[in-house]
């Protein structure tokens, strides 16, 4: 017997809490057209979570903004919280982070103390329509699902494993979920700024030489409040043009997650998975791969360090 | 300080290949005639090649080609592919007419996401009853027949997308309508709105704020997520507009 008892399991949203997006890898392949990547900005924690339950890493998962995520179980559907470390709780007692959440049963999701964006996979994925190829929602572009709202009603996919005629219908991989702590959180809980490595960009030669020694300065920058999935703005000291490239204009450029563009105020910009995919100011560097996910976890008012790390 | 990963300039003009972070390369170009080119020769490159199929995106711009690689792609190697690919192009433009080969590859089956050729003409027909029309025509000293009949006569080129969604950037324009976009933008221009801005022209695909200037509406839908090509108008289409 299938887990979900020969029904079509599923999760009805009972409070998205402050914004909760359906994300998978994204969107590839489309950024000629206008359509960006998107996906899940915190990619590495998504892939965790899917893995835990089964999961191949093209599944779709739940993003949650801050927490206060409300959901119920049609069916049983097994659970896997990982990014930001948050109190999670069934019909009101606290659980680890791997679950089976049975048919009828209240998943709620507290808020974290630190970082931004936690994620919730399903054994079995998401099972909105995909929109050319993901299911991620993007919010410049505005394609993919919309951000959810109570009363929504989420299909899960069949479980990896769910069709094996072994009669444990328990998931391929679903061992994984017994006691398993979450995935190592990107945000560490101790004080002191959150450390960005960055690798020089395309257009560093736009910038006065010395360059270096103001974006990655000790005292490093403050994540302004305008900062979402598109761009974490910083507040800080700002970059200088380099002598010839004063008041000079580029002409529109191709962009990736992590690039650190400098529009004139001189102040940086970090394009996150959301990025417009064309931009029209210099980009002085660009984020190591891995630590755009660690850039999807700063919040309004963390200090960030950038250190510059020069490429392999 | 930027580290380099090749300053070769293949063909004419000053191409730079550089590190665009751990999984892309910026191929910068002279000009869009260059960017046209290249681009198609790396998008018709991709169709057979085994090393650029590691190829996700593909992004011109008006002066650049961004070329985004699947994360531990050997970035090095796909430079110097793509140096060869943008040299072999060059040759073939230096080359008698017959000699050339278009960006029109053989066709492998069905392409994967962004690798298909450019599209053929698409006539797109326009009601010229936009609200910018009569103050276009002031700005340019032309009637407003003259407007219609310059903005209808020529043959454009999608030379990039990038603002939204199925929104391209057509170059050919002629050079008495390039008028500078509007001082406060839009908050909202129409679907379908047909408008020029400096050296472009454009139709928009969806409601969205604006500043350029509006000349007429066009009723083709120029992007549908339900299209194998969700986009009418990929970069190297050829586009005219035509009055109905």
């Amino acid at each position: 017997m299938s887990p979900a008892g020969g029904r079509r399991a599923a999760l009805e949203v009972l409070d998205p809490g402050l914004l909760t997006l359906v994300q998978d890898r994204g969107r590839p392949g489309w950024a000629h057209v206008g359509v960006g990547r998107s996906g899940a900005a915190d990619a590495g924690a998504l892939r965790a979570a899917n893995r835990r339950v089964g999961n191949d890493d093209d599944a779709a998962g739940l993003e949650v903004l801050l927490g206060g995520l409300r959901v119920r179980a049609v069916g049983d559907v097994r659970v896997s919280v990982g990014g930001a470390v948050v109190d999670v709780r069934v019909d009101g007692r606290p659980v680890g982070p791997d679950l089976l959440l049975r048919d009828g049963a209240e998943l709620v999701l507290g808020r974290p103390e630190r970082g931004l964006r936690t994620y919730v996979a399903v054994g079995g994925g998401v099972a909105v329509e995909p929109v050319l190829g993901s299911r991620a929602s993007d919010r410049l572009g505005g394609l993919g699902p919309a951000p959810l709202a109570a009363g929504d009603v989420l299909p899960v996919g069949a479980p990896a494993g769910a069709l094996s005629t072994d009669g444990t219908g328990t998931g391929g991989m679903a061992t994984a979920g017994t006691g398993t702590p979450g995935a190592r959180p990107h945000v560490r809980p101790d004080e002191g700024p959150v450390v960005l490595r960055v690798e020089p960009g395309p257009h560093a030669h736009w910038f006065d030489p010395r360059w270096p020694g103001v974006l990655c300065a000790p005292e490093g920058y403050g994540v302004l409040p305008e900062s979402d999935r598109v761009a974490v703005r910083l507040d800080g000291p700002p970059l200088a043009r380099a002598r010839g490239f004063v008041g000079r204009e580029l002409a529109p450029v191709g962009l990736v997650p992590g690039a650190v563009q400098v529009p004139p105020d001189g102040r940086p910009v970090v394009f996150g998975v959301d990025h417009p995919v064309t931009g029209g100011y210099p980009v002085v560097a660009v984020l190591h791969a891995g630590d755009v996910d660690v850039l999807a976890q700063v919040r309004p008012g963390d200090a960030v360090q950038l250190v510059l790390r020069l490429a392999l | 300080m930027s580290e380099q990963v090749s300053e070769v300039a293949p063909g004419p003009g000053p191409t730079r290949v550089v590190r665009f972070g751990a999984a892309a390369l910026l191929v910068e170009l002279a000009d869009l005639a260059h960017v046209r080119r290249a681009d198609d020769a790396l998008r018709a490159a991709r169709r057979h090649d085994e090393l650029l199929a590691l190829v996700e995106d593909q992004v011109p711009a008006a002066e650049s080609v961004l070329v985004r690689v699947r994360p531990g792609t050997d970035l090095r190697a796909v430079a110097a592919r793509v140096r060869a690919v943008l040299a072999d192009a060059s040759r073939a433009d230096d080359a008698p007419d017959e000699g050339r080969v278009p960006g029109s590859a053989a066709s492998d089956g069905p392409a994967s996401a962004g690798v298909a050729p450019p599209g053929a003409l698409v006539v797109l027909p326009v009601t010229y009853d936009g609200p910018d029309l009569a103050e276009v025509a002031e700005l340019t000293g032309r009637t407003v027949e003259d407007v219609v009949a310059r903005h209808t006569a020529v043959t454009y080129t999608v030379a990039f997308g990038g603002f939204m969604p199925g929104f391209a950037y057509l170059v050919g324009l002629d050079p008495v309508l390039h008028v500078p976009r509007r001082a406060t933008p839009r908050e909202r221009v129409p679907a379908g709105a047909v408008a020029v801005a400096d050296r472009f022209a454009a139709v928009y695909p969806a409601a969205t704020p604006g500043g350029w200037r509006l000349l007429g509406t066009c009723a083709t839908v120029l992007f549908d997520v339900h299209r194998d090509e969700p986009a009418l108008l990929t970069p190297g289409t050829p586009v005219r507009f035509e009055a109905r």
